[in-house]
């Protein structure tokens, strides 16, 4: 069995009518399902921003530099 | 550009101190698994940061997502022997080349796993068969990756981290992937030339590694790709590099596998055609791209090409059914089989099947067949 756990959260009604239009006809069969989609985008663009702060520009010299080597890059 | 899949490029290639290293208990695993080790480790796999757990083996079969609800298809496990059954809770060396922190041993029903994964329990079909034949139980946890060979195709084996900072610097925003597990022939190169009406750039990443009897070999394939891109695409515009991983002939399940691959190397698009990862009459052909609509979380966008392509002789160039209105009669297809048969007699094929070029790449290969 999957070990998943939910929790509810309130957003305003409007904002759920507006969700509820929005993924007629697509793969979302529900608004729950939408919500939590848009905020792991969310999460994962800021975890990305965070995360190339950890790649170094020594780090990325390296990788052109072996990228020049191999001929991807002039 | 693109975020990985589930949201952070995983890294764990450590240097560890070898003394520590040494004392550990050394546990051996199939050599083909080297591949997977080292996808986990470089981040080809992200979010996965080692072999499944019962509970996320069980995630993944039943719901097609990780317990966190991250689409993910196949499940990445270690089989391990009954004599070498690592502890839970130790830390053990795999093959000299990664340390497993081993959470948990465990064993499930293969047969219901192999329908879920595969849509049958046949061992008609060569994934089950091989899945069926594995040990029947599996090690979970993190791993380290000691070693980051590239080896054998040192040149063509790029990390997720390189193919990112490489379209970066070409200056891609969209990049489509494009998987093979084949020689090009003109339909491939025909859709690939399509597709890049599309997109900044396509990422062809040929799957390297285990595969069936009567495959083309990894050699072939990446020799005969380097000779099209070189004569017939513009090279700023394409890279090759390798994935190297097993085939599973998973069909649907795996094209979303390699579309989250994909994701990870750094790919806006993924290109899905007909009975992708398909074996035999076992799926449907547009089964691998209708199963994208039960994912439309996975952030990847998929350019699905539907049916057959073939050459029409009174249209003059490639078409397929959807969009030639002749008779069968006019066409020549592209079919596997038969340019197998020709490579076997070394006779050319076509011009409008096969660049002579790439065949003569072809031809230049000992063997060019898993297994011959």
């Amino acid at each position: 069995m999957s070990d998943k756990r939910y929790t509810t959260v309130s957003i305003p009604v409007e904002l759920a009518e507006k969700i509820e239009k929005r993924i007629e006809g697509t793969g979302f069969h529900s608004i729950s399902s939408y919500v939590t989609y848009v905020l792991r985008q969310v999460i994962s663009s800021i975890e990305e921003d965070e995360k190339k702060e950890v790649f170094s520009k020594e780090d990325e010299e390296k990788v052109k530099e072996r990228l020049r080597g191999l001929g991807y890059l002039e | 550009m693109i975020s990985p899949h589930g949201g952070r490029l995983v890294n764990r290639v450590i240097s560890p101190d070898l003394d520590d290293i040494r004392e550990l208990e050394h546990v051996s695993i199939p050599e083909e698994m080297q591949g997977d080790l080292r996808n986990i480790g470089i981040g080809v796999f992200s979010p996965l940061e080692g072999f499944l757990s019962y509970n996320e083996t069980e995630s993944v079969l039943k719901e097609g997502r990780l317990p966190n609800g991250v689409a993910w298809t196949i499940p990445i496990l270690l089989p391990v022997e009954k004599s070498t059954y690592p502890d839970e809770g130790s830390d053990v060396v795999l093959n000299e080349t990664a340390v497993m922190h081993v959470e948990e041993v465990f064993t499930f029903d293969k047969k219901e796993a192999a329908r879920s994964i595969f849509g049958t329990d046949s061992t008609d079909h060569p994934g089950v068969k091989r899945f069926l034949s594995l040990p029947d139980t599996f090690a979970g946890g993190k791993i380290d990756l000691l070693k980051n060979e590239r080896e054998p195709f040192y040149n063509f084996n790029l990390e997720p981290k390189e193919t990112r900072v490489l379209f970066k610097e070409r200056k891609w925003r969209t990049v489509a992937g494009f998987q093979t597990r084949n020689p090009p022939h003109t339909g491939h190169e025909n859709l690939q030339k399509t597709v890049l009406g599309l997109v900044d750039g396509i990422f062809i990443n040929p799957l390297i590694g285990r595969k069936k009897p009567g495959d083309f070999t990894d050699s072939v394939i990446l020799n005969s790709y380097k000779v099209m891109i070189d004569h017939y695409l513009p090279r700023d515009r394409a890279v090759l590099s390798i994935l190297a991983t097993e085939m599973r002939y998973a069909g649907p399940k795996e094209a979303v596998f390699h579309a989250i691959c994909r994701k990870n190397f750094g790919c806006t698009h993924f290109i899905v055609g007909r009975d992708h990862a398909g074996v035999g009459n076992f799926y449907h052909p547009e089964a691998a791209i209708e199963v994208f609509d039960q994912y439309p979380d996975l952030g990847v966008k998929i350019i699905s090409i539907r049916g057959d392509f073939f050459y029409c002789n009174v249209c003059k160039h490639l078409a397929s059914e959807r969009t030639c209105p002749h008779d069968e009669k006019d066409h020549i297809n592209f079919s596997g089989t038969r340019i197998r048969e020709l490579l076997r007699e070394k006779k050319r094929p076509p011009d409008e099947i096969m660049r002579s070029e790439v065949f003569e790449a072809l031809l230049q290969e000992e063997h060019p067949f898993v297994g011959e």
